[in-house]
């Protein structure tokens, strides 16, 4: 038991950092914290957007209209019970405050709306990229394609079993071959899938798309920042749904262009975009 | 079987020939809408458990990191230990979870249950118009839940047993690309049997309430539970078919070949996830507007107050019940739809929050100025209306598409749709349940273990759903037997929220238990001066047989004149 104790003090010392540090600024990892409740660290101007959206308008709104019905509960139920009211009231009707409770709803859903139209077009409006990603899903792994001309190769992804773990990677969410993007660029990512249905999802991008058989669905982010991001299939796929992790580095303009000349080597056998090796894993 | 009664008219005649038939005949031929009621709230409270014990399994293998618990049940269920069966067996018990609670407890228990028994005394009717409609109803659905049980133990994804795609059947996962045995098969028809029990059923409430309402009570005389119910048929009867059209093209695509789903036939997944929605956001109202209904009798009742805004409250009803059919794609936003989809769908949904913010502000009403007594009903009910509102609140975030994009798929959506079936939902029930039990039974409940049944489950479920928001945050994604060790703190407070909420449930059963043996008797009337509809004045238990003759709706003049009724709820 002592796994879950350790975890245990782990999760609380985790929560009390998250409360009192601000984000670290320099290379982050986008996974989750122990006993964290917020969102993953944001990395894309999208994700900086979401976070703001919920949190500074939807957050308050949310919460406020809860602790308002919650404290008119307890009003009514203090103030009107059977013994310090004992002789109920008939009315039924009150034209102006059904109006108000009708229309000021609507209001506060107008206000929410601008911005999130906003951000929604942002998401799918996808600029000009300087590069493009491929990925494909399958039971149960990734497989990312760097296209022509300045990659021509793809490799799967897997995830790295629990006893090839070094210290510091985490468990469930590391993988053999991590994809790798420069930092600062428009990257374009091409899902789709080779049987079932999965789903992409990188939190701190702000991006999550799904990746369907017979279908090429795009998505886009711009890491602002170097570091490593995780994420997870985000769709049941199957027995091993848990088991297809995604993790993304992003690294400088310079050493993305050594890793495409080693990856060039090390996965030249696929020759572009090799999609039928399908191999399957039993973690 | 005396089922000839349609054409008896005298009173008389009817007692002769009903009688009273006894033991299992009683039950499996019933055509009395009372004893069919009875038999949906059992089944519903079979299924309950069921429900119940299979999320404890999965609450227990996510208490820790690490898949350590499935394999065991694997071994015991299947004979299988292996890693990979104790996967499987996961995926299987969240999709037979999820079946069982909609389809055969809360759908069951609403309209089955609650609506069979009280639809005809509310509106004065002596039975439903098509009884034997209903007993078929009835023995459909419980036809269609020992499919959905039998699935679980044939074939299903390569080598393992059972469907584990999830409730929704998305294809290819639910075609033979992910589940060539048939284990699917059996799940699809399991729907097709519970969805035409369930559209007969609409059918014989729409009936009922257009047709055999008692001289002077007008549709907008109506208690509201009849309104809910009414609502809640239309819905039925307009979604459940195109379910079965989806379910159909996916039981040939997984027979005989055609490719309506099959990209390399020409098919397309995505569109069996527009036909699935176009029913099942309908289906997620079905699940809750009936609650609307008895809350809103149940707040009435124990305020001592009629209903406040009673036209607004139907009205908001039909709002809710029509918008249910425009929103269907928000499921959908990490789909890959065109923007402009995607802005009319964030739109549409969030249109929804209007009426639903008015029933909630006129609950509040009714109490208002009220003079209310905290008895376990309006307990649940005061529940209900908080926890609904958080549940709902939340899905106001999840309209949004942007927001979505993050969210969606992970237990922050887990928390929403628990807030608002779990607690919501089946708050609603339990309120029914504890408002009528007594009608019903002929017994008082012990109102102290009542008490206890609410706040244990309060607490315990709130303890589960909450976290899961948190969860959600850091990009949990739903559906996985492991997790990241991160994810252990919250996960392992839900675990005991579940178990908590797991005890409340064996004091419902004990209070049952208690009541039955403890043979309280129950006056006509329990609640008091409150309680203004018509169940209330047929002794308890209601007879076999009720309102043989219309009963007199006060305010109503017998030569036909409809005087002017100003606060309709409380005509009575």
């Amino acid at each position: 038991m002592g796994g879950p104790l350790l975890a245990l003090r782990a999760g609380v010392a985790g929560l009390a950092a998250s409360l009192l540090a601000g984000s670290a600024k320099a290379a982050i990892v986008g996974a989750p914290g122990p006993g964290h409740i917020g969102f993953l660290p944001a990395n894309s101007p999208i994700q900086y957007d979401i976070e703001w959206f919920h949190n500074a308008i939807l957050l308050p709104v949310t919460f406020g209209i809860s602790v308002l019905v919650l404290a008119l509960l307890g009003y009514v139920v203090f103030r009107f019970n059977e013994r310090s009211n004992p002789t109920p009231s008939r009315i039924t009707h009150n034209g102006p405050l059904e109006i108000a409770w009708t229309v000021i709803p609507a209001l506060i859903l107008v206000v929410i709306a601008v911005p999130s139209f906003r951000l929604l077009s942002d998401q799918l409006i996808i600029p000009a990229p300087d590069m493009t990603l491929k990925v494909t899903a399958s039971q149960w792994h990734w497989n990312y394609g760097y296209p022509k001309p300045e990659g021509g190769f793809s490799f799967d992804s897997l995830i790295k079993e629990d006893k090839d773990l070094k210290p510091g990677e985490l468990r469930l969410l590391t993988v053999d071959n991590a994809a790798y993007v420069p930092v600062g660029k428009v990257v374009e990512i091409d899902v789709t899938s080779q049987d079932v249905i999965h789903s992409f999802s990188v939190p701190s991008f702000g991006v999550k798309i799904d990746a369907v058989p017979g279908r090429l669905n795009k998505a886009w982010f711009k890491a602002l920042q170097e570091g490593v991001f995780h994420g997870q299939c985000s769709n049941i796929c199957g027995i091993d749904h848990a088991f297809m992790p995604i993790e993304i580095h992003v690294v400088s303009e310079s050493a993305y262009q050594a890793w495409l000349a080693g990856a060039k080597k090390q996965f030249a056998h696929a020759d572009g975009v090799d999609l039928a090796e399908t191999s399957q894993l039993k973690p | 079987m005396a089922s000839v009664s349609e054409f008896a008219h005298s009173e008389a005649e009817v007692h002769e020939e009903h009688g009273h038939p006894t033991g299992w005949r009683r039950y499996l031929f019933s055509t009395n809408h009372k004893d069919i009621g009875t038999l949906y709230l059992v089944l519903a409270i079979c299924a309950g458990i069921i429900g119940m014990l299979l999320s404890i399994a999965i609450r227990a293998e996510l208490m820790f990191p690490g898949a350590h618990v499935f394999p065991v049940l694997s071994a015991i269920l299947d004979g299988d230990g292996s890693h990979d069966a104790g996967k499987n067996l996961y995926n299987v018990f969240f999709s037979a979870h999820a079946v069982i609670m909609i389809f055969f407890m809360v759908m069951p228990a609403m309209m089955g249950g609650f609506g069979n028994w009280f639809v005809p005394l509310l509106i004065g009717a002596p039975d439903m118009a098509f009884p034997r409609l209903n007993n078929l109803s009835f023995w459909l659905l419980v036809a269609g839940f020992v499919m959905a049980m039998i699935s679980m133990f044939v074939d299903g994804s390569p080598g393992f047993k059972g469907f584990g795609g999830g409730w929704v059947l998305y294809p290819p996962m639910a075609s033979t690309v992910g589940t060539p045995g048939p284990a699917a098969d059996f799940f699809i028809l399991s729907f097709h049997l519970a969805g035409m029990a369930s559209i007969i059923g609409a059918i014989n409430f729409i009936a009922t309430i257009f047709n055999m309402r008692a001289p002077g009570m007008t549709m907008f005389r109506m208690p509201l539970f009849v309104w809910s119910v009414l609502v809640t048929a239309f819905l039925l009867l307009l979604a459940l078919p195109v379910l079965a059209g989806a379910l159909t093209m996916l039981l040939t695509d997984r027979n005989f070949h055609t490719t309506f789903f099959e990209p390399s036939g020409g098919g397309d997944p995505i569109l069996y996830q527009h036909i699935f929605w176009f029913f099942g956001h309908p289906e997620v109202y079905i699940l809750i507007i009936p609650g609307f209904g008895m809350i809103s009798q149940v707040v009435a009742t124990f305020a001592k107050k009629p209903v406040f805004g009673y036209a607004g409250m139907v009205y908001a009803m039909l709002a809710i019940g029509l918008l249910g059919f425009m929103v269907w794609a928000h499921h959908m936003f990490t789909t890959g739809m065109s923007l402009a989809a995607q802005r009319y769908f964030v739109f549409a949904t969030m249109v929804i929050a209007v009426p639903t913010g008015v029933k909630v502000f006129s609950w509040i009403a009714t109490m208002w100025g009220g003079s209310i007594s905290l008895r376990p009903p309006m307990l649940w009910a005061i529940g209900f209306i908080f926890v609904f509102t958080v549940g709902g609140v939340t899905g106001v975030v999840l309209a949004n598409a942007a927001i979505d994009r993050y969210v969606h798929d992970t237990y922050y959506v887990v928390a929403h749709f628990h807030y608002v079936m779990s607690l919501g939902a089946v708050f609603s029930i339990f309120a029914g349940f504890y408002y009528w039990f007594p009608k019903m039974t002929g017994y008082l409940y012990d109102e102290r273990l009542a008490k206890w049944h609410f706040w244990v489950s309060f607490v315990g479920i709130n303890l589960t759903f909450f976290p899961q928001h948190f969860l959600g945050f850091q990009g949990m994604p739903r559906r996985t037997i492991d997790y990241a060790d991160a994810y252990w703190l919250w996960n392992f407070v839900s675990s005991i929220g579940a178990y908590i909420s797991g005890a409340g449930t064996l004091v419902f059963l004990y209070l049952i238990y208690e009541a039955f043996k403890a043979k309280r008797a129950a006056p006509a009337n329990p609640w008091g001066p409150g309680a203004t509809t018509l169940e209330w004045s047929v002794p308890s238990p209601a007879p076999f047989h009720t309102w043989e003759t219309p009963p007199h709706i006060p305010g109503y003049d017998e030569h036909g004149a409809e005087p002017v009724v100003a606060a309709p709820g409380s005509a009575h």
